[in-house]
């Protein structure tokens, strides 16, 4: 057993700790406890008392260790990197498109100009139409996405830590990643007509394989010393994956899962496109193929930019911010 | 006793021993590792290895690099399985304290204590004030809600070391784990280890390759000989605590340790 705690409170206190700095002058005020109680015999004459000195030491290398406040950035100056050069893009971009339109190149039912896609969606908006087209596909795309990372998450658990269902579906898993889901809509029109069950189909045949693959190369990706720790922790089990697997493959998994969004969305515009009917509610893909059926050129272009915002601003809004959330509060992002 | 401070209130008062039924904190008996299949590329990592820690005693594995010290930690922590021979550790699960600090970078610096002494079993509402203690223990009162990447490399085995410590361990393994650190900051943990040591009931087993830090903070040295690991010597060290590590006694035996080690090594230059 331990014997020796009592010579903890102890001597001379001549402060010769090397990298004390300021704080040095605490320890002065105690000399007065029995010198006596240390046994000088076997320590080095002269020697500091250990408990002042590091005392001291440790508010020196504390202070050293804390780092100081970071400045604040203005948000003028977020403007200014994140939000400006973009605007400027997409100014140009339209600049370009409406000289291209204005100077006649073309007619006007196969190149409109910008003015004429806006006064379409202007139109739309108008007759109180466009923001239910929106939520019919916005819904369906949401819905397909949960439940693709309901299947994906235990399905790429199941691949990742069962050796047998990953040497038995591994390969076709990422295989399946490389697949176009555009593939599976006639497969899936013949199996389930023209029905929301072939538009789901579509969709999450799309996400899943990636959610999953992402779930794997996150749980691959796992520093084996987080798992031995999570194990001398006595982490088994649920336990084990809830509090060590999960979080440790976090970033991966989150990486999986805006794939998965982006493969739900571009395999719900592909099904909506070809799997029209008029039993179907009408989204941007049906509505596109009206168009394209009424030789609405502008419509469609208004219809193919809708379709991009959407995909563009979920990702802005909801999944880059998680990310960034995530990889920063484990010190992975490096403020630019 | 249900937490490592409870131990330390009663340990000065009288040596309450929970192990007094088991003669060793850990036994390791007659263990041999090898590695790979067998077959002339097999690698014989540990030769007979026989250490029994007794309980509350502080003993330090000495050896060359690659003499398979992390392999026996990983033996006794139970992340791997012996060759040959048998371990036991009769207090149960060990805590390990791994030469990189392996804290979770997805938790605070307390959280990840919390989730030790979860895993422990120990009620929620008792968590925090417990983190909380452990933090001060280890003198880190504030580190409560840093995030891992916000710590200095020494803060970061601090809390790997409250982080063990929640385990509430009867046996605490240490891989070479003040290695990376820069002297100074290597004397205040060797200080505060020795502290907390004498004043629990706990066993530590602690890997270095550092002579000196051997001498500085154990009761018994083991030096280790390289390819097979083989107990090549013991020594005790009858010194007081608290030590320093330029004490001249230190220094004095590290000296002669230091040349069994050196006569170790140079033992496999000659074949
Ligand atoms: N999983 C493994 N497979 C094969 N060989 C291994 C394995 N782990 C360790 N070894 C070998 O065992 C030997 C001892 O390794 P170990 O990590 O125990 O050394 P060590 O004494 O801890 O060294 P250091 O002081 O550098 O940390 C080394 O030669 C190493 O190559
Ligand atoms: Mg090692």
């Amino acid at each position: 057993m331990a014997s020796t705690d009592t010579t903890r409170a102890t001597g001379d206190t001549e402060p010769t700790g090397p990298g004390g700095g300021t704080e040095a002058a605490d320890g002065t005020g105690t000399a007065t406890v029995a010198a006596g109680t240390v046994s000088t015999a076997t320590r080095k004459a002269g020697a500091d008392g250990p408990a002042e000195s590091l005392a001291g030491l440790e508010a020196g290398l504390d202070a050293l260790d804390s780092a100081p406040a970071r400045e604040r950035v203005g948000l003028g100056r977020i403007l200014l990197a994140k939000v400006v050069p973009p605007l400027v893009a997409i100014a140009l971009v339209v600049t370009v498109w409406q000289l291209a339109a204005a100077s006649d190149l073309k007619p006007d039912y196969v190149l409109p100009g910008p003015l004429d896609v806006a006064d379409s969606v202007r139109t739309m908006w108008l007759e109180g139409t466009l923001l239910d087209y929106i939520w019919t596909s916005i819904s369906r795309g949401a819905l397909g996405f949960v439940v693709s990372v309901a299947i994906g998450t235990p399905l790429g658990l199941l691949v990742a830590r069962v050796k047998v269902v990953r040497a038995a579906i591994g390969p076709i898993l990422s295989g399946l990643q490389s697949l176009p889901s555009v593939a599976w809509v006639p497969a899936a029109i013949i199996w389930f007509g023209l029905t929301d069950a072939t538009i789901y189909a579509v969709v999450l045949l799309g996400a899943v394989p990636s959610i999953a693959n992402g779930l794997v190369s996150g749980v691959d990706q796992i520093p084996p010393l987080h798992l031995r720790a999570g194990r001398t922790l006595g982490a088994r089990g649920f336990n084990s994956v809830r509090h060590v697997l999960l979080p440790a493959a976090l970033p991966g998994y989150l990486a999986g899962l805006k794939q998965g969004w982006a493969f739900s969305w571009r395999s719900l515009m592909a099904a909506e496109l070809i799997a029209s009917s008029p039993d179907l509610g009408t989204g941007l893909g049906q509505l596109m193929e009206n168009f394209r059926v009424n030789s609405d050129m502008s419509g469609v272009l208004a219809t193919i930019i809708l379709i991009l915002i959407v995909g563009i601003g979920i990702d802005l809004l909801f999944f880059s911010p998680l990310e960034r959330r995530v990889l920063r509060s484990r010190g992975l992002l490096v403020r630019s | 006793m249900t937490t490592a401070l409870a131990k330390q209130e009663t340990a000065a008062a009288a040596p309450v021993a929970p192990q007094a039924s088991s003669p060793y904190a850990a036994r390791i008996d007659h263990v041999s590792k090898s590695f790979g299949r067998p077959g002339p590329g097999q690698q014989l990592v540990l030769d007979d290895v026989s250490i029994d820690v007794a309980p509350g005693e502080f003993v330090t594995l000495l050896g060359a690099s690659g003499c398979g010290k992390s392999t026996l930690l990983n033996l006794v922590a139970g992340l791997d399985e012996p060759s040959a021979g048998a371990i036991d550790v009769p207090g149960g699960r060990p805590a390990l304290m791994f030469q990189e600090h392996a804290l979770f970078p997805w938790l605070t610096a307390g959280k990840n204590i919390e989730l030790a002494l979860k895993l422990r079993g120990v009620a929620k509402a008792d968590r925090r004030p417990e983190a909380e203690r452990l933090l001060e223990l280890v003198r880190l009162k504030g580190a409560y809600g840093k995030r891992v990447h916000e710590l200095s490399g020494g803060m970061r085995q601090r809390v790997a070391l409250a982080r063990a410590l929640a385990q509430d361990s009867q046996l605490l393994l240490m891989d070479e784990p003040f290695a990376a650190l820069d002297a100074i900051t290597r004397d205040v943990l060797h200080e505060e280890l020795t502290r907390i040591w004498s004043q629990t009931s706990v066993s530590v087993l602690f890997v270095t390759h550092n002579v000196r830090e051997a001498v500085r903070l154990a009761q018994r040295v083991v030096l280790l000989s390289s390819r097979p690991g083989r107990i090549a010597r013991e020594w005790q060290i009858g010194l007081p605590q608290p030590r320093r590590i330029e004490d001249a006694a230190v220094a004095e035996l590290s000296v002669e340790i230091t040349e069994q080690l050196r006569g170790e090594i140079r033992r496999h230059g000659q074949h």
